[in-house]
């Protein structure tokens, strides 16, 4: 049984000018101590999906449809007081902006010795000694003279290492990280990924790691979720994603990412933008931008199905009906 | 490399910059400073700077926020004046320039890409009136029919419908922005582009489409480029020269292959190694600790030695200079004495 | 623990429709209505008033004091009374509206203009220039506006002599009431041009040589006003009031033009010997127009500034 069992979710967005949909029918499960990258632009709904597990959804956004399921518990229909406890103990959250996690007129250590104090019961001399081994856990040099600064005292890169520290210290079982890197410096980036993939290996806590960089979920997410338009438009292991991608919207990701090993004359490109939420086209929303597409396409929304490799993909080219034409794909 | 050969890649030169530096005042005021007994706090945002770029090629420059490269990017086209050094394009020197005519046909030949295309436009105008700024500016094009028939020659070149001439930014996604930017980079037809940041604030797929406009256009125009950027990835691809900074200084600068291929100063292999690895050969990353330090306090000597392996004594006092290594120029003491082996 | 932040944008670009949030408050629809209808009264008082209540001709002083309408002894040519000179009160109202709208828009635009350019230069500038013109916005804020709008009338009133004084009556009243309310102005404009300078279409535009006033003007000017005509429309009603004030204490326009605030100071003395309307109706009309051109001014700012919502 997944850890996180996500079911049909839909966001929806009311405006004066109709319903947009931000989130469509997105279901995925995380096994327990595994790490799931969702990868995608911006736009496609990745940090939705992610605000809506945790119901953390700026109204007038919300849930408009669907189910969500930890370890065995529905917890998309908890009363609101009951959820504040699921979100800290049970699933901790990292933001790409450290500064809104943290409060910047608490000392470092009151906020975590708080958090334990709340969700785990400690004593106050429990909770500090147990915060000053956090801070030394995610590698806060001089952690115990460090512990009583207030957040403004630490640079960006120690910072979002307090946020992991915060995220992780009432042992929940998933953590929901949203583009925890990408407001840092390349070499941070890697030290805090790093950080973070050995904590969580660690402690077994699962991971759904949301960020657009698809270098980081590369090295990091044992499984991957490639977004698009709301949707879901291919899920596998992270291996047969990255080298063989069965979604043209994956296979164009990937190869507009200029390779580091080699030197190529032109990348390719996929023509044109994400569709804005206001004008979702009918049919596979990638469909005027993909060069494979044909009539199905442009008709029937096609859901994930099966591939010839254990990745499925929301797309009809593998739709047994269609087959002469993922022949001419697999080549 | 020939003697004559290095001769004609001086002499074929578009911009040398020679020791650029440029100092921040970011004291206090000066009340509150003589009550608190405060000091003046300078920061040294660019040290002593030189490189040249040929005619025609793409020079990069990459490091970490705080390295100094913007800074470097807005010395070159004149949005901040150096403390110290000089900046030569196409054999005048950009620092002595006089607010005249002459001067404003040189900078009519300089234009700028920015990185955030959600700022870089000025959201009150239409389009048109964006991209004909610069040749109204510069008086390339007196006839306002010449400017239109332009404006939409221009439009259509970096991909855009003539017809969006009369639309306001809002209208336009991060990408097409982008396209915006660059039709009024280039409207007054300029040979040199300094572009910092141009692609950082796009997704992929958008940065692929304008990294291959932009390599059209260097193509077809034969443009000199000045490329900022802090992903080594893009610059891996944009480049033929890139430089390396850290801390206001250039610690190597390198042919873009031999840079990748066979790094020199630690702070480069850091670098490198920083990355994460797409093609997945599960090489293994030994990320390097500690952060930037603030460039108001810059560590004496070589100021990476604090997070360098190969630290030692002469590296803590004394700042490396730019020496050749190969086909490249590296400042640093471990290199220079051969104890740099990992 | 805050939420997402592509939701946030998301609710925040279908949420900027100033038509659609005008629409959505019964208030503030009402004050537009009652604004416009007053305004628009009161700018075409000649057209719209029963009577021209400063033709000499058509004066009777029989007519004096006589009551509103629903009275007993109203009289059905004067719907809400006359004065002391047999002037009908409504028409007196419109007129006296119209001169008191004039002096509040044309103050009101003098101390934008003053206030803007400043603000901008400040804001623009930076360093020392900016340092001197605040400290004298600073220093300016510690005299009450009233204080300054007397001191300039006193002065004027010292100088000039009598006759040429009451002809500019009305441009020193102007001029009083702008020079005292230019700071909000000036300190919006100069915060919004700090934020804006630094942009990288304010960096093109010199990467291209333009001149630093044309860079104001073209550029920076027109991504600044949008709190600027907020403050104008809250500044309205208070220029309304302060022209009243003064006319009021006497120092404002002369009695021959007669502006909402000298109605009320007229009326006042016969409040107490049973002719209440001469004074309570300009009060009301007052009071009416100063309160829906606030209520405007408080929507357009909160409806333009997304954070508050």
């Amino acid at each position: 049984m997944p850890l996180l069992d996500v079911r049909n979710l839909r966001v929806e967005f009311p405006t004066r000018r109709g319903t947009l949909v931000a989130v469509d029918d997105v279901s995925f499960g995380i096994e327990p101590g595994e790490v799931l990258g969702v990868v995608g632009e911006s736009g496609a709904g990745k940090s939705i999906t992610g605000a809506a597990i945790i119901r953390l959804i700026e109204p007038p956004g919300r849930i408009a449809g669907g189910e969500v399921w930890l370890d065995g518990r529905r917890i998309d229909t908890l009363p609101p007081e009951r959820m504040r406890n699921v979100r800290g103990r049970e699933i901790g959250a990292i933001f790409q902006d450290p500064l809104t996690t943290l409060n910047p007129l608490y000392t470092i250590g009151r906020q975590l010795a708080e958090t334990m104090r709340v969700h785990l019961g400690l004593g106050a001399k429990e909770a500090r000694a147990r915060a000053i081994r956090w801070l030394e856990e995610v590698g806060i040099p001089a952690a115990a003279e460090r512990i009583d600064a207030y957040p403004h005292q630490f640079s960006g890169g120690m910072r979002q290492r307090v946020v992991i520290a915060l995220a992780l210290c009432a042992e929940p079982k998933l953590v929901i990280a949203d583009e925890p890197t990408t407001a840092l410096d390349v070499s941070i980036q890697a030290q805090v990924v790093a950080l973070l993939k050995r904590l969580c290996r660690d402690h077994g806590t699962a991971v759904m790691l949301i960020t657009h960089d698809m270098g980081v979920i590369a090295e990091t997410a044992d499984r991957v979720a490639v977004m698009y338009a709301g949707r879901i438009a291919e899920i596998g292991p992270v291996r047969e994603v990255v080298k063989r991608p069965r979604h043209p919207y994956t296979e164009g990701l990937m190869g507009s990412i200029p390779p580091l090993s080699r030197r190529v004359r032109r990348l390719a490109q996929i023509e044109g933008a994400m569709p804005r939420l206001t004008d979702i086209p009918r049919g596979c929303a990638f469909n005027p931008r993909c060069l494979r597409a044909f009539d199905r396409c442009r008709r029937d929304r096609p859901e994930l199905m099966a591939t010839d490799g254990p990745n499925r993909a929301a797309c009809w080219l593998h739709d047994p009906s269609s087959r002469d034409l993922a022949r001419g794909y697999a080549a | 490399m020939p003697p004559d050969g290095a001769r004609s890649l001086v002499t074929e030169a578009l911009v040398e910059v020679e020791d650029l530096a440029r100092e921040f005042d970011i004291s206090r005021p000066w009340l509150f400073r003589v009550l608190n007994g405060e000091p003046r706090r300078i920061v040294h945002a660019v040290a002593g700077v030189s490189f040249t770029i040929p005619r025609g090629t793409t020079l990069s420059l990459v490091g970490e926020s705080g390295c100094g490269k913007t800074t470097v990017a807005r010395l070159v086209v004149g949005l901040y004046r150096p403390t110290r050094g000089r900046i030569r394009f196409d054999g005048v020197d950009l620092t002595a320039l006089a607010a005249n005519d002459a001067a404003r046909a040189i900078r009519r030949r300089i234009a700028m890409i920015f990185q955030d295309p959600y700022a870089s436009l000025n959201p009150r105008w239409r389009v048109r009136d964006i991209v004909a700024e610069p040749l109204r500016a510069f008086r390339v094009l007196e006839d306002e029919r010449a400017v239109a028939e332009r404006v939409a020659a221009l439009l259509g070149h970096v991909g855009l419908s003539p017809k969006d001439g009369e639309k306001f930014p809002h209208e336009f996604s991060g990408g097409q922005r982008q396209r915006i930017s660059i039709a009024r980079a280039l409207s007054a037809t300029p040979d040199f582009l300094v572009c910092d940041e141009p692609t950082s604030a796009l997704d992929v797929s958008v940065q692929a489409q304008i990294l291959n406009l932009m390599k059209d256009l260097q193509e077809e125009l034969s443009l000199t480029y000045l490329f900022i950027s802090h992903n080594l990835a893009v610059v891996r691809h944009m480049s033929d020269r890139i430089g390396v900074m850290y801390l206001g200084r250039m610690v190597e600068v390198a042919p873009t292959d031999a840079l990748f291929e066979a790094p020199r100063h630690p702070y480069t292999r850091m670098l490198l190694d920083a990355i994460p690895d797409l093609e997945m050969t599960g090489r293994r990353r030994s990320p390097v600790g500690g952060e930037v330090p603030s460039p108001i306090a810059p560590p004496p000597g070589c100021a990476f030695h604090p997070r360098c392996p190969f630290a030692n004594a002469r590296c803590r006092s004394e700042v490396p200079r730019l020496r050749a290594e190969g086909d490249a120029l590296v400042a640093c003491h471990a290199v220079e004495e051969g104890r740099d082996a990992a | 623990m805050s939420a997402f932040a592509p939701a946030r944008r998301l609710t925040r670009i279908f949420d900027t429709d100033l038509w659609w949030s005008f629409t959505r408050s019964p208030t503030v629809v009402a004050s537009a209505v009652i604004a416009v209808a007053l305004i628009g009264s009161a700018a075409f008082a000649p057209w719209v008033a029963p009577h021209n209540p400063f033709d000499l001709a058509t004066l009777n002083l029989l007519d004096a004091f006589t009551p509103p309408i629903w009275l007993e002894g109203g009289d059905a040519r004067f719907l809400l009374g006359t004065d002391d000179q047999g002037r009908d009160v409504l028409s007196t109202i419109l007129y006296g509206a119209r001169i008191s709208l004039f002096v509040g828009f044309c103050s009101v635009l003098f101390a934008m203009t003053l206030g803007v350019s400043i603000g901008l230069v400040a804001g623009y500038a930076g360093g020392t220039v900016d340092a001197v013109l605040m400290r004298i916005a600073d220093i300016k804020l510690t005299f009450p506006a009233i204080l300054i709008a007397l001191l300039v009338d006193g002065i004027v009133r010292a100088v000039l002599p009598r006759e040429l004084h009451d002809r500019i009556a009305i441009w020193v009243l102007i001029f009083a009431i702008g020079i005292s309310n230019w700071v909000p102005f000036a300190r919006t404009v100069r915060g919004s041009t700090m934020v804006e300078k630094n942009k990288e279409y304010v960096m093109a535009a010199r990467v291209i040589g333009l001149s630093p006033a044309r860079i104001m003007w073209s550029h920076v000017l027109p991504n600044v006003l949008g709190p600027v005509l907020v403050i104008a429309t809250l500044q309205l009603g208070f220029a309304i009031l302060a022209e009243a004030t003064l006319s009021f204490l006497g120092v404002g326009v002369p009695p021959t033009q007669p502006s909402l605030g000298t109605l009320i100071r007229v009326g006042n003395d016969f409040l107490f010997s049973g002719e209440w309307w001469i004074t309570v109706f300009p009060g009301t009309a007052l009071a009416t127009m100063v309160l829906s051109v606030n209520l405007l001014g408080d929507w357009l700012r909160d409806a333009l500034n997304p954070k508050l919502r």
